[in-house]
């Protein structure tokens, strides 16, 4: 308990020294506008890729919608502030609200599914809600909405990405977050014992959801638009990529994850061409090379210990 | 009743493409267990060989139907082998990890002959030789049906059947089924899991080849992202009868097609693509393992 | 508890990997002073809509070859900064982003949909920095629709939509005597149903009726459903304003279906490829709206597609031709304003007046839209055939 204390406080030091030297490198103008942005849009991967590790990592429910549920956080927040003024905290508070519920509704007849019945639900209900912004004239049609203002910067991403991680990662190490991980090891003996499966599943998916809103949220008021072809299944796809290229299971994982495929997206630019094949010829690679991503289940730590062996040995999700 | 009777025939044309793509995608499920993302990729390959070597032979001089007969056999062979390459090389490896890591690799196969179409072909757009001449036939007057859209419907049966005679009376589908009944066991069995699963690759590929190229004649085009709708609703289809079972393709495909074209045909083709959507999800929710999946008791 | 410490730890590792690559960008080179001048490209090279914008980019490259060739711009060369936006908004804010702040650019050519330049949009406004857009025409993308001011840096080298759907819906109704239409749009893009709404507008101010309205998507295959709902209702026209893709599949199963009424579309058919997939006997008895036509016997278009056809060995689309045309506006503005400064630059652009390019002669409106002539092109057994020019 002493040294979890003495973790947490040392945790809470380097992170907040990261956020200064970030904000001072941004408020002397040394980071160009590009790298902000880079940095912003790293975090929000971030967000995006621990909240669905809850779900498809540390659950073991195959969830490919992820996208639908940041397509909603980001319309409903940007409806807030544009049409509604609602201050930019609110406004994100409502679209991650509004996600959670539409995790809640689309979780509880959807998760008596299994493997990849479920994930070709999933699939299909984000692509609902995709079609569903498209055929609305409310909000912009296939051009979606514009304009928004740009809200988003260092400091509220940096905020979120670490309510993010401390809430997975406290919810994870939780009675509740080890009812999780027991489904994912083995859902029959899980009933067996007594945890009530449906329930912690669809918690799982509401959490995931809520930050997911909350990704889109930021995203919205960081890139100015938001149509509905950028939250289509393959936007849901490059968010599983992070997670599964990162480990499973593991939170530092996704984090890694998301920040290794942004920088290599970000810097193959100068090169269209050969932009997309270099991309996956090296998640090809990464794969064959670490099948169970980066960092497996084991999470890093500064011990450097094996800390995911303690979990048993990770079976298919 | 006319406007019925066109729309029934326009879905069924639908439903039956979606069903020959679905009829590789569902053989390599059911064998292997892996959702192949990189199927609809292939198919491109496919009409896209077909493309080419059509345009050789009809430079050649050759009468259409052996044009067609050796421009689908070249694209099945050709895209067979790439199939069995990409198995080797990016599957392979990942045989004993995790089912969502050899997904991931998948997507990244498909990425890779997307934008490696791209980069070699080029993104724009391009027409395919019509090989054989359409004839259209009208029906109790204004019903109208054409040749191709009976050539497919044909084509999709003939493989449909074909495919299971493979799969349940030849010596390669009993190892098939050995295989993906229990891997070790079959090996253990003297069978050589690694050609199994490479033959199951090569008809999977050679099936989706034969699709690109009956596709390609009857939509007239060519593009290298040209296989991702269709992969996708053909993932629909396969699931929608069930994943892993040949004849469940089929109906799921036809199926599927009926559903879209019936949305549309009423006036709300805005929503076409949802409407398919939720229809899946509610048959998935009160049959978990779509129309003809059998619900597998997990053992404790 | 602790594991969450070393993410931190790593997260430290990037930001310090950023701030090296942040850092070691040049410093100073103010566009004076520079021995180029550089132009930003954001456009779709990857992604869905890699056709439209790696067409445009042709177009953009074989404009600054000609440039150069002739000696550049006010003694320097121009030189392309090209940055990729993977036909995704957020892509292109950050494309542009990495143009205006890396790259150090005067001026942006992007992007090829009018979602795209919207993102971008508001990042040229910000730094001040001209943005032309060779495709996107939407309204919207210059004037601001919820304050209705112009965006005074964004700038277009197309036609907006409206007017494009109104030239159609005269000659439907007037030049092809027609009482009823089906409009029949691609609902995944702004620009289809901007050109359907004027169309529909045009057509009932002169009498005529819309008998349905049908949508499709991008990437669709089968249009036989809803052609099938089409014929049933018997109009005289059917309007597709789409891209050549979609189109030549509906035209072509349309007239497999027994329709043999008159297609109309804007300027999104313009492509060789066209021929190909529908067919030259389906294309019969179809006519759009477009800024050239490869046909014309002028020599700016004839020079243009020879020189084309000698780079690339192929016939320029639509989109090569706006790409071409979008280098050339800038090029023309930078020597007027005797400065590479972006605010100068601005200032030319909105200036000019009676610029003759490729895709006809351009004068900026007070909201930044070229009034141009637009041609009315019939397809006619394997050829494009020019029909009439209609003026503003």
């Amino acid at each position: 308990m002493m040294r979890k204390n003495k973790n947490f406080i040392i945790g809470v030091l380097i992170s907040l020294f990261i956020y200064l030297v970030i904000q001072v490198l941004i408020s002397m103008g040394i980071l160009s506008d590009f790298w902000i942005s880079t940095i912003i849009l790293i975090s929000i991967n971030i967000i995006l890729g621990v909240s669905l590790n809850l779900i498809n990592g540390f659950t073991g429910q195959f969830s490919i919608g992820h996208a639908g549920f940041m397509s909603i956080g980001a319309y409903l927040s940007a409806i807030m502030t544009l049409d509604f003024n609602l201050p930019f905290p609110l406004a994100l508070l409502v679209g991650g609200i509004a996600a959670t519920m539409a995790g809640f509704l689309i979780g509880v007849p959807s998760l008596r599914l299994k493997g990849d019945y479920l994930a070709i639900a999933t699939l299909g209900f984000g692509e609902i809600i995709r079609i569903i912004w498209l055929n609305t004239e409310y909000v912009g049609g296939a051009s979606g909405l514009s304009g928004i203002p740009a809200l988003t910067n260092w400091t509220w991403v940096f905020i979120w990405m670490m309510i993010t991680i401390l809430v997975v990662n406290n919810f994870v190490n939780s009675t509740h977050g080890r009812a999780c991980i027991s489904i994912r090891e083995n859902e029959i003996a899980a009933e067996a014992m007594g945890i009530h499966t449906t329930k912690y599943k669809v918690i799982a998916f509401m959490i995931g959801s809520f930050f997911a809103g909350i990704a889109g949220g930021l995203s919205a008021h960081m890139f100015y638009i938001i149509n509905p072809n950028s939250f289509n299944f393959m936007k849901s796809f490059e968010i599983l990529v992070i997670v599964v290229l990162g480990g499973l299971g593991s939170t530092s994982g996704s984090i890694i994850g998301a920040i290794v495929l942004t920088m290599i997206f970000t810097l193959l630019q100068d090169y269209p061409e050969i932009r997309m094949i270099i991309y996956s010829l090296l998640l090809i690679l990464m794969m064959i090379f670490r099948p169970k991503g980066l960092m497996g289940t084991r999470e890093f730590s500064f011990q450097l210990k094996k800390r995911g062996e303690q979990y048993g040995k990770h079976t298919s999700a | 009743m006319e406007y019925i009777t066109q729309q029934l025939i326009n879905g069924i044309s639908v439903g039956s493409i979606y069903a020959l793509i679905a009829l590789g995608y569902t053989m390599v499920y059911g064998i292997i267990k892996l959702i192949n993302f990189a199927h609809g990729d292939i198919f491109m390959v496919g009409a896209f060989v077909g493309l080419v070597s059509a345009k050789m032979f009809q430079v050649q001089g050759f009468d259409p139907i052996w044009v067609f007969i050796f421009s689908i056999l070249l694209s099945m062979i050709v895209s067979a082998i790439l199939g069995v390459i990409i198995e080797r090389i990016a599957y392979k490896p990942l045989r004993n990890a995790s089912r969502i890591s050899i997904l991931i690799t998948a997507i990244g196969v498909s990425f890779l002959l997307e934008n490696g179409g791209i980069f070699f072909i080029g993104p724009q757009a391009q027409g395919f030789p019509e090989i054989i001449p359409k004839k259209q036939y009208h029906l109790f007057g204004s019903i109208q049906l054409d040749s191709n859209q009976i050539m497919i419907l044909g084509v999709t049966f003939l493989l449909m059947v074909l495919l299971q005679l493979i799969v349940h009376k030849t010596k390669i589908g009993k190892a098939m089924r050995a295989v993906s009944f229990d891997m070790e066991a079959a090996h253990l069995m003297g069978i050589n899991v690694n050609t199994t699963i490479s033959a199951t690759f090569a008809i999977g590929s050679a099936l989706a080849a034969a699709a690109g190229v009956i596709y390609g004649m009857t939509y007239n085009s060519f593009d290298p992202l040209m296989g991702i709708i269709p992969g996708l609703k053909a993932f629909v289809a396969a699931v929608l009868g069930g994943i892993g079972i040949i004849p469940g393709a089929f109906i799921g495909g036809l199926f599927l097609g009926i559903i879209e074209t019936t949305v549309s045909s009423i006036g709300y083709s805005l929503w076409r693509d949802g409407v398919a959507f939720a229809i899946l999800i509610l048959i998935l929710i009160f049959k978990p393992s779509g129309l003809f999946g059998k619900n597998v008791r997990e053992k404790v | 508890m602790k594991r969450w410490m070393v993410f931190l730890a790593i997260l430290a590792m990037v930001a310090s990997i950023i701030t090296g690559c942040g850092s070691k960008q040049t410093s100073g080179n103010s566009a004076s002073e520079a021995k180029t001048i550089k132009i930003g490209i954001d456009l779709e090279l990857s992604g869905g809509v890699a056709a439209f914008g790696s067409s445009a980019l042709d177009g953009a490259k074989l404009a600054v070859k000609e440039i150069n060739a002739k000696g550049g711009v006010l003694g320097k060369q121009l030189e392309l900064a090209i940055a990729d936006n993977a036909s995704k908004a957020e892509e292109s804010t950050r494309a542009i982003q990495k143009l205006i702040s890396d790259d150090k650019v005067v001026a942006v050519i992007g992007a090829a949909t009018s979602g795209n330049t919207l993102a971008a949009s508001t990042v040229a406004m910000e730094k001040k920095i001209p943005l032309i857009t060779p495709s996107g025409t939407a309204t919207k993308v210059t004037v601001d629709e919820r304050t209705g001011k112009v965006k005074d840096y964004i700038f277009r080298t197309c036609f907006i939509d409206p007017f494009q759907g109104t030239v159609m819906g005269n000659f439907a109704a007037k030049d092809l005597k027609a009482k009823t239409a089906a409009i029949y749009i691609d609902s995944s893009s702004d620009y289809s149903k901007g050109l359907a709404k004027s169309f529909e507008e045009q057509f009932t101010k002169n009498g005529g009726q819309i008998v349905t309205k049908e949508s499709y998507q991008q990437k669709d295959t089968d249009f036989k459903a809803v052609l099938t709902r089409i014929k049933d209702k018997n109009p005289d026209v059917i309007y597709v304003p789409g891209y050549y893709e979609e189109v030549g599949k509906i035209i072509k199963q349309g007239r497999e279906m027994g329709i043999t009424v008159p297609f109309l579309g804007g300027d999104g058919w313009d492509a060789p490829q066209m021929f190909e997939i529908a067919g030259n006997e389906a294309l019969n008895n179809t006519f759009f709206s477009n800024h050239y036509s490869s046909e014309d016997t002028s020599p700016e278009v004839q020079k243009f597609v020879e020189n084309f056809k000698k780079e690339y060995n192929k016939v320029p689309d639509g989109f090569a031709v706006l790409g071409y045309d979008s280098v050339q506006l800038i090029a023309e503005a930078i020597k007027n304003a005797g400065s590479a400064e972006p605010t100068k630059i601005k200032d030319a652009l909105a200036q000019i007046k009676n610029f003759k390019t490729v895709s006809g002669t351009i004068s900026y409106n007070e909201t930044h839209d070229p009034i141009k002539s637009a041609v009315i092109i019939e397809y006619k057994d394997g050829k494009q055939s020019f029909k009439t020019k209609v003026n503003p």
